[in-house]
């Protein structure tokens, strides 16, 4: 793909001459075997940013036995920077039921959960709606399974797969221990297929046409395309739906504005590629990975405040659970804020990239463990701009 | 007044008296009053047989499970960088003004409280708040404060 622009693609808001039961029905003509085998030759990878295949979180929930066990779609988007799945929901919420209808008949869960941010809550009325009709057209189908609503109360940690099991359960989201994994013992200690909204879609589209066209796209680490959440100092802000391969430089000619310095990729979690790096990063695994937040910095910004923006974030969000997080994301934030005064010496900030690679061996779940990502790559390529 | 045992009755119906009933409960009383009070808590901790102190640790928890009184308007304006880079600190102030309240505080009527959230998923369209469940993309000060002149008039 070298200096070409990036490949726009319309999979995920494709509706036309789709129908979602109509769908499900096709697919579930199939063993769940062989659905397994598909979304594993697709090459399709968690879309919220962890990127697990899909297809073996899938096959290892299948293989667990129990009577009990759920499907659940992550809708508790709250990365900073990322607004994909909100959209998603709004437009084609179909889609996501029929993704998570055909994950339960492939794992054998006769119950899925939307679990939906609060900050979403206005979206309810819709999504409850289309859902009575949606469980009901499973029901004519013959399709033992049926999804509900569940939400969140303004938790970022909630994105966290076992923090959003116990927030499900009435308990503080507070991330579990792993192992065991949700596919072992997630929602009431069941197997769990927890899944993001945007991957239900791709599994969704992988049923109705097979892997074959998903395969076509992207590179042999990161197969298929993306929806991209793109904002900061952009001509083009919004969402848009791109080929996974493309440099960082192939995405700014696209969608900077003449005049981008950094780009943050993956939201507050994710990592900031400068200028000079934007050439030799590639968006997806064999680079930089991405839930799809995309925000563009230009010059006239200070990449002082974008850090410290982060860090009161983490130090917010933290849930306070392990000490290297807890105290972890205080202490960065009173650092660069103590350099920034001219308490400490510039040296302090080799002594704060320390800690935070400790947080990142050192913290329980992904929030303390992502935190390094943001505080190493910012120091590290914008020092100047924290120091003076 | 809101009648807590009304609601915990009708969540539970649907939900059942276990645990996993709680966040519910939790969010209906919130959506009804903007508020748990302690004799909230205990009620709630009674009919799921909790203890108050198990439910009190969840609804601290979470950001939007207000236990300290709040207005019956719950202003939330996202302060996240998108938003902070699209001017959040106009809208911020410009509402500061009009109900003559610090972020954190409740107007004197008892009408708004004024909070500052993380990022509320508008991104592309900052500056952006919430008002209860009701969100209002790409504000200016001017278009704040039309808002919350709509509110006002309301009752």
């Amino acid at each position: 793909m070298e200096n070409t622009r990036p490949k726009r693609v319309d999979i995920i808001f494709l509706m036309e001459g789709i129908d979602p039961i109509k769908v499900v029905e096709n697919a579930i003509k199939k063993s769940p075997d062989d659905i397994i085998l598909d979304m594993i030759d697709s090459g399709l990878k968690g879309r919220g940013g962890a990127g697990f295949p899909t297809g073996l979180k899938w096959k290892f929930t299948r293989n667990e036995d129990s009577y009990d066990k759920y499907v659940i779609c992550n809708a508790d988007e709250g990365e900073p920077g990322t607004f994909k799945d909100r959209e998603i929901l709004d437009r084609v919420p179909e889609k996501v039921f029929a993704g998570l209808a055909i994950c339960g008949y492939t794992i054998g869960a006769r119950e899925g959960f939307i679990y939906l941010r609060g900050e979403y809550n206005f979206l309810l009325p819709a999504l409850n709606e289309k859902l009575d009709v949606f469980n009901a057209g499973l029901k004519k189908i013959g399709l033992d399974f049926t999804i509900q609503m569940r939400s969140g109360s303004g938790a970022y940690i909630c994105g966290e797969e076992s923090a959003l099991f116990e927030s499900m359960e009435g308990k503080r989201g507070e991330p579990r221990n792993k192992p065991p994994y949700p596919t072992v013992a997630g929602y009431l200690g069941k197997p769990t297929a927890i899944n993001n909204v945007e991957t239900l879609v791709y599994a969704f589209m992988i049923a109705r046409i097979g892997p074959e066209k998903f395969k076509e796209m992207g590179t042999k680490d990161s197969r298929g395309s993306k929806v991209f959440s793109i904002s900061g100092d952009t001509p083009k802000a919004g969402i848009s739906e791109l080929e996974l391969g493309m440099s960082v430089q192939q995405f700014v000619d696209e969608f900077g504005d003449g005049d981008t310095k950094a780009v943050q990729v993956g939201g507050a979690s994710g990592g900031c590629v400068p200028r000079k790096m934007f050439k030799e990063t590639i968006i997806g695994y064999e680079g930089i990975p991405t839930g799809g937040s995309m925000m563009l910095f230009n010059s006239s910004r200070s990449m002082y405040n974008v850090l410290h923006d982060y860090l009161e974030f983490f130090t917010e969000e933290s849930c306070g659970q392990c000490t290297p997080c807890r105290v972890g994301c205080q202490q960065l934030l009173k650092g660069i804020e103590a350099v920034k005064r001219g308490e400490k010496n510039p040296g302090y900030l080799d002594d704060l990239k320390k800690l935070a690679k400790t947080m990142k061996v050192a913290a329980k779940c992904g929030l303390g463990q992502s935190v390094a990502n943001p505080f190493i790559s910012i120091v590290s390529n914008f020092k100047e701009e924290i120091i003076y | 007044m809101a009648d807590v045992q009304q609601i915990i009755k009708d969540v539970t119906v649907v939900y059942g008296k276990e645990r996993k009933a709680l966040m519910p409960i939790l969010q209906a009383v919130v959506k009804t009053k903007n508020y748990l009070d302690d004799q909230d808590l205990i009620s709630i901790a009674k009919a799921l047989d909790l203890s108050a102190a198990e439910v009190f640790g969840t609804a601290s928890f979470y950001t939007f499970l207000d236990t300290v009184p709040r207005g019956k308007n719950v202003i939330r304006v996202c302060k996240t960088i998108s938003c902070h880079m699209a001017g959040k600190d106009e809208i911020i102030h410009a509402i500061e003004d009009t109900l003559k309240v610090k972020t954190g505080q409740t107007s004197v009527d008892g009408k708004f409280t004024l909070l500052s959230a993380n990022c509320l998923g508008w991104c592309h369209k900052g500056p952006v708040m919430l008002i209860n469940d009701k969100v209002f993309p790409e504000l200016t000060a001017e278009k704040a404060i039309e808002i919350l002149q709509k509110y006002q008039e309301e009752d």
